[in-house]
C-alpha cells in the first residue's frame, strides 16, 4: 500500500469551523487499536477521501459502544458506555453514522435508541453500496479478474440485521468469481469471536470455531476470503495461518478490496 | 342409550377434564414468568404465525425431514375431522353418522383420509428409522438420553398404531357393510347395513380385507376393538401431550405469534439497570432521597438466576421446544465439542419450570427449594461458550430464542455473582478505565490516521 496522507476531520474540528459532516464515521475499538483492523479503517477513509465524502470521526471522544460488555452480560457497563456516547453524539447533533464494525453497527442501530440515541446507522458495505447507486463510487473493472473470492457473513450483519446483499453486490463489482461456502447467508457459521469470545480463551472442546469456519472457507479453494468485520478478519486470518495457507489465501475486508478496485 | 354410549361419554368427559386441568397448570407455570409486552403489530404477528407455524416455512430448510413432517402434520389435522364423526357416533350411538348426509362424497372423504393415514404411517416409520437405525447425530446428543429419546419414539409408535387401527377398522367395516341387509337385519349387526352407503369400498383398507377372518361376528369385534382403540388412543394422546415435547403441536401457534420481531442482533436493555444508570447521569436526581412510597420494594435481581426471573415468553419457548436439535446442530460451540447445546438450555428451562410448578402444587406458594436454573441445571461453562451468533434462533422451526436465556443467565453471573471469567473481568476493567476492551489509552484513538 502506497504511503498516503489521509484527511480525517474530527467532530471537534468541524464544529469549531462551524461545519457539520454528512455522516459520522464510527471507527470502533478494533478499527482504532488493532493493527490489522487499522488498515481497514485507513482503506475505508481512503475511499471516502477520494470521493470527497464529507465525514468526520469523534477521534479521542469516541469510546467503546459497550457491545462486548453487553454480550458478556455486563448490562450495567454497557448502559454506562451507551449513555456516555449518546451524550457526545447528541451534543454534536449527529444524524447519520457509518461504521466498519458490525458489532458497533448493531449496537448503535438497535440498542441505543431506547437509551436516547436515535441515529440512522449503516454498515460500511451498505454505505459503499449507496455510493455506487449514487454513481459516485466507480470501479476500474477487471481488478480482481480470475480471482476466486468467498464471503464470510459476519453474524451481526447477516443474521443479526438481515444484510446479506450489500457485501455481495460489492463483490460482484470486483469482477471476481464469487464462491459461496456450504454455510452462507442466514446459515453462515460464526467465526468464533462474537459474544465476547474474542476476549477470552474458548471453553473446553475439540476444535476452535475459527478453524472449523476456515476449513469451510478453504473447501471452496479461494484466493481471497472477504469479510466485513474486524473480528471476523482476525479469526479468519489466524485460521488461514493455522493451515499454513497465508501465502496463497488472503483475508481482506470489503473496504480494502473496494479501495484496490476503485476507479479514481 | 346403551352402556357403550355412557362409557364413551364418561371417557370423553374424563379426558377433556384431565387435559383441561393439566394444560391449565402449564398456562399457570408460563404466567410465573416476568411481564413482557408482545401485543404490538398484530398483523405482522398473524402473518408470522401463518408462515412459520401453519406453513412450516422453517421446516423445509431440511427437505427430507421437512416434507415428511408436513405430511404427518397435514395428515394429523385432516384425520382429526374423522374424529368428529367418531365422537358423534360414540355419543349418539350411531354408526358412521356422516354417511347419511354426505352420500357418495362420504366415500371420497374416507378415501382421502385413508391415503393420508397411510402416508402418515410411512412417514412415522421413516422417522423411527432415522432416529434409531440411521442414528442421525442431532438425536443422539447427551441431553437426549433416557426420557427424551423414548418420548420421541413413543409418539411415533402411537401414531403408527392409531393409523393402523383406523385402517383395520375400515377394512372390517367394509366387509360388514357389504353383507346383504336381509342377512343381518334381524341380528345385532343390523346397523352395519344401515349407513346408506351402497357397496362401499375404500382405497387403502381394501388391501387389508384379505388378511381378516370371514366370520361377521369376529369382524364386528375387530371393527369395534379398533374403533375403541383409535378413540381411546386419541384421548390418551391428548393427555400425553402435556408431559411431552409433542406439546409443540399446540404451542407452536401462540409461540410463533409472540415471536421476537426486532432484528435478531438486538438484545433488550434491562430496565432495572437503566433506572440506576439514568440516576448516575442525571444530576437532578438525589440518589439518597427516599423512594416514592408506591415503589415496589421487592429487591430486583439483575439478570436471571431461576425460571421466575425469565419472561413468560421464554417459558413458553421452553414448553414449545420439540427437542428437534436443529439449533444444536448449527451451534458453533456445540459443533466444536463444547458443552453448550441450545436445545439443552430449553430442556433444562422446561424441566425446571415444571419442577417449580409441581412444588407449588405440593407445598404451596411459600415453598422454596434450594435449586436454581443456573448452576443446578445450566452450568457456567455452557453459558460462557456461546458466541451469541443467533444460529440457533435462526434454525428453530418454532422461533424459540435460546440465546436470550443464555444472556439473561450470564447477566446474573456477571452482575449478581461477579463470576465472569477472569479475562472478561479484565476486558470490563479496560472499558471502564479507557473506553476500549484492550489496554489502550483513549488519547491514542486517532493514531491510525498517521500510521501506515
Ligand atoms: S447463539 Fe450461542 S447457543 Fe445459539 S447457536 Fe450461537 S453459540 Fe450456539
Ligand atoms: S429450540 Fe427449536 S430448534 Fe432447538 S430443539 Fe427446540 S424446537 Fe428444535
Amino acid at each position: 500500500m502506497a504511503e498516503e496522507t489521509l484527511k480525517v476531520p474530527t467532530m471537534a474540528e468541524l464544529t469549531a469551523a462551524g461545519e457539520s459532516p454528512e455522516i459520522l464515521f464510527w471507527v470502533g475499538c478494533a478499527g482504532s487499536f488493532d493493527d490489522r483492523a487499522k488498515k481497514i479503517t485507513r482503506a475505508f477513509v481512503s475511499i471516502l477521501n477520494k470521493l470527497d465524502v464529507k465525514f468526520a470521526v469523534l477521534g479521542t471522544e469516541e469510546s467503546c459502544t459497550g457491545d462486548p460488555a453487553k454480550r458478556a452480560g455486563n448490562e450495567f457497563l454497557f448502559q454506562v458506555q451507551a449513555m456516555t456516547n449518546i451524550q457526545v453524539l447528541n451534543g454534536y447533533n449527529i444524524k447519520k453514522i457509518v461504521t466498519t464494525c458490525p458489532h458497533c453497527f448493531n449496537t448503535l442501530k438497535n440498542e441505543y435508541p431506547e437509551l436516547g440515541g436515535n441515529y440512522d446507522v449503516i454498515h460500511h458495505t451498505q454505505f459503499l453500496q449507496e455510493l455506487i447507486n449514487q454513481g459516485k463510487l466507480k470501479f476500474k473493472g477487471g481488478a480482481f479478474k480470475g480471482k476466486k473470492i468467498t464471503f464470510h457473513d459476519p453474524c451481526y450483519l447477516g443474521r443479526g440485521n438481515n444484510e446479506y446483499e450489500a457485501p455481495r453486490e460489492l463483490l460482484e463489482k470486483l469482477d471476481a468469481d464469487l464462491a459461496e461456502m456450504k454455510h452462507c447467508r442466514a446459515k453462515g457459521l460464526c467465526c468464533g469471536a462474537g459474544g465476547a469470545q474474542m476476549f477470552k480463551e474458548a471453553e473446553k472442546g475439540n476444535k476452535e470455531v475459527n478453524i472449523e469456519r476456515t476449513e469451510e472457507a478453504l473447501e471452496v479453494n479461494p484466493d481471497i476470503i472477504a469479510t466485513g468485520c474486524p473480528f471476523c478478519n482476525t479469526m479468519m486470518t489466524d485460521g488461514v495461518k493455522n493451515f499454513n495457507k497465508e501465502g496463497s489465501v488472503k483475508v481482506f475486508d470489503l473496504a480494502e478490496l473496494v479501495m484496490e478496485a476503485q476507479d479514481v | 342409550m346403551g352402556i357403550s354410549n355412557i362409557l364413551f361419554i364418561v371417557l370423553l368427559a374424563g379426558a377433556a377434564f384431565l387435559f383441561y386441568r393439566n394444560f391449565g397448570k402449564i398456562v399457570r407455570n408460563i404466567k410465573l414468568g416476568k411481564d413482557l409486552d408482545r401485543s404490538d403489530q398484530s398483523d405482522v404477528r398473524w402473518k408470522t404465525m401463518a408462515r412459520v407455524a401453519l406453513g412450516q416455512s422453517k421446516m423445509v430448510t431440511r427437505p427430507i425431514a421437512g416434507i415428511l413432517h408436513i405430511l404427518v402434520y397435514i395428515g394429523f389435522v385432516i384425520i382429526n375431522i374423522e374424529i368428529l364423526e367418531i365422537v358423534l357416533d360414540g355419543v349418539l350411538g350411531t354408526h358412521r353418522v356422516f354417511a347419511g348426509f354426505l352420500g357418495d362424497f362420504y366415500v371420497t372423504f374416507i378415501n382421502l383420509f385413508e391415503i393420508l393415514a397411510l402416508l402418515v404411517l410411512l412417514a412415522c416409520a421413516v422417522f423411527l428409522i432415522r432416529r434409531n437405525i440411521v442414528k442421525i447425530e442431532r438425536f443422539w446428543k447427551p441431553e437426549m438420553k433416557g426420557w427424551p429419546a423414548s418420548d420421541a419414539n413413543y409418539i411415533l409408535f402411537i401414531e403408527i398404531l392409531l393409523m393402523s387401527a383406523f385402517l383395520i377398522m375400515n377394512a372390517a367395516d367394509t366387509v360388514l357393510m357389504n353383507i346383504p341387509y336381509e342377512d343381518i337385519s334381524a341380528t345385532s349387526l343390523a346397523h352395519y347395513g344401515e349407513t346408506g352407503l351402497v357397496n362401499p369400498s375404500f382405497v387403502v383398507s381394501d388391501f387389508l380385507i384379505g388378511w381378516l377372518p370371514n366370520d361377521p361376528n369376529t369382524l364386528a369385534f375387530i371393527e369395534r376393538a379398533c374403533w375403541w382403540f383409535h378413540i381411546v388412543g386419541i384421548f390418551a394422546f391428548l393427555n400425553y401431550l402435556v408431559i411431552s415435547k409433542h406439546l409443540h403441536i399446540l404451542l407452536a401457534f401462540p409461540n410463533t405469534y409472540f415471536s421476537n420481531l426486532y432484528p435478531k442482533g438486538r438484545f433488550d436493555n434491562l430496565a432495572s439497570v437503566k433506572k440506576e444508570v439514568e440516576m448516575m447521569f442525571d444530576p437532578s436526581i438525589d440518589p439518597y432521597a427516599t423512594p416514592p412510597a408506591d415503589e415496589n420494594p421487592a429487591p430486583v435481581t439483575f439478570g436471571a438466576k431461576d425460571v421466575s426471573d425469565l419472561t413468560w415468553k421464554q417459558l413458553m419457548d421452553a414448553y414449545t421446544c420439540t427437542e428437534c436439535g436443529r439449533c444444536t446442530s448449527v451451534c458453533p460451540a456445540n459443533l466444536t465439542g463444547k458443552l453448550l447445546s441450545p436445545r439443552k438450555i430449553m430442556m433444562d428451562t422446561r424441566d425446571r419450570i415444571t419442577e417449580v410448578g409441581n412444588n407449588l402444587d405440593k407445598n404451596g406458594p411459600d415453598f422454596k427449594d434450594e435449586k436454581l436454573l443456573v448452576h443446578d441445571y445450566i452450568s457456567a461453562e455452557e453459558l460462557w461458550a456461546c458466541t451469541t451468533c443467533n444460529a440457533c434462533t435462526d434454525a428453530c422451526p418454532v422461533n424459540i430464542d435460546p440465546l436470550s436465556i443464555i444472556v439473561d443467565l450470564r447477566r446474573y453471573l456477571v452482575m449478581e455473582q461477579s463470576a465472569a471469567p477472569a479475562e472478561l473481568n479484565g476486558m470490563f476493567t479496560n472499558i471502564e478505565n479507557n473506553g476500549a476492551p484492550w489496554q489502550f489509552s483513549m488519547a491514542d484513538r486517532l493514531n491510525w490516521k498517521d500510521e501506515n
